[in-house]
């Protein structure tokens, strides 16, 4: 496939077809926060590790292990979603992630909640929210 | 602090190469299997994700975050290079409203 061919694609996109990619990779950033969580909880046996043993402990720390392996279901959903909607709208939705990371680290974690945290999750929902409404049109 | 920086620019690439790699899978398994862009995009985003373990293990939230973010502006310039999907004002006000979520988000964490 030539670039030329991917080029004009975006732009005869089916709207529903569209609308259905924005969907499906803003219930993946469910996927993305629980498996940052686990990524979150491994990567604390890490801090003093080298590049290399960061590697391997992908495979040996379980935590690890299972956040990568959501991350692979959701990268597989994301692949499906991109052979619908623009890059540009697609990719930065998964910023939504941050939202659901935040609230587990408040749930689970009794991490402290503050009003810049409160303010910030607004704000992304905000940003998640004018590219979902305003990417599915046109 | 760097090594998130650069797999951030390098999760963006990656990006590309997943949605090169999209509209090159048909019925046939052999479009999955032997689908190089996919294989690179995905190559990229591990490299991307052992930077990002590595450098968010230790190091400032609060600077950490908005550097992720910016993998989010990378990806309008790249749409624009090599899909030419348009930078629309929508788009940018989207972006921008996560790139300031997301640095407060940073703040917050100190």
């Amino acid at each position: 496939m030539n670039p030329a061919a991917t080029s004009s694609e975006p732009h005869v996109i089916d709207p529903a077809k569209r609308r259905q990619s924005i969907l499906i990779v803003i219930c993946c950033t469910l996927l993305v926060g629980i498996s940052q969580y686990l990524i979150k909880l491994g990567a604390n046996h890490l801090s003093h590790a080298g590049l290399l043993s960061t590697a391997m402990g992908i495979f040996t720390i379980p935590p690890l292990f299972a956040g990568y392996c959501l991350y692979g279901v959701f990268t597989v959903l994301f692949v499906y979603a991109l052979r619908n909607g623009e890059l540009s709208i697609l990719y930065p939705l998964i910023a939504l992630s941050y939202v659901w990371v935040t609230i587990t680290g408040v749930v689970a974690f009794h991490e402290p909640m503050n009003a810049l945290k409160v303010s910030g999750l607004a704000v992304i929902v905000a940003g998640v929210a004018v590219l979902g409404w305003g990417g599915g049109g046109k | 602090m760097v090594l998130v920086l650069i797999g951030s620019v390098i999760g963006s690439v990656g990006a590309i190469f997943l949605k090169l790699g999209a509209h090159a899978v048909n019925r046939h398994w052999t479009s999955i299997a032997f689908n190089w862009r996919l294989a690179v995009g995905i190559g990229t985003y591990l490299v991307s994700s052992v930077l990002f373990v590595k450098g968010m293990s230790n190091g400032q939230l609060s600077v950490l975050f908005p550097l992720v973010s910016l993998g989010y502006v990378c990806t309008l310039a790249w749409s624009r290079l090599f899909f030419h999907e348009p930078i629309t004002r929508v788009k940018l006000a989207g972006v921008g409203l996560i790139l300031i979520g997301i640095t407060f988000l940073g703040l917050g964490g100190r």
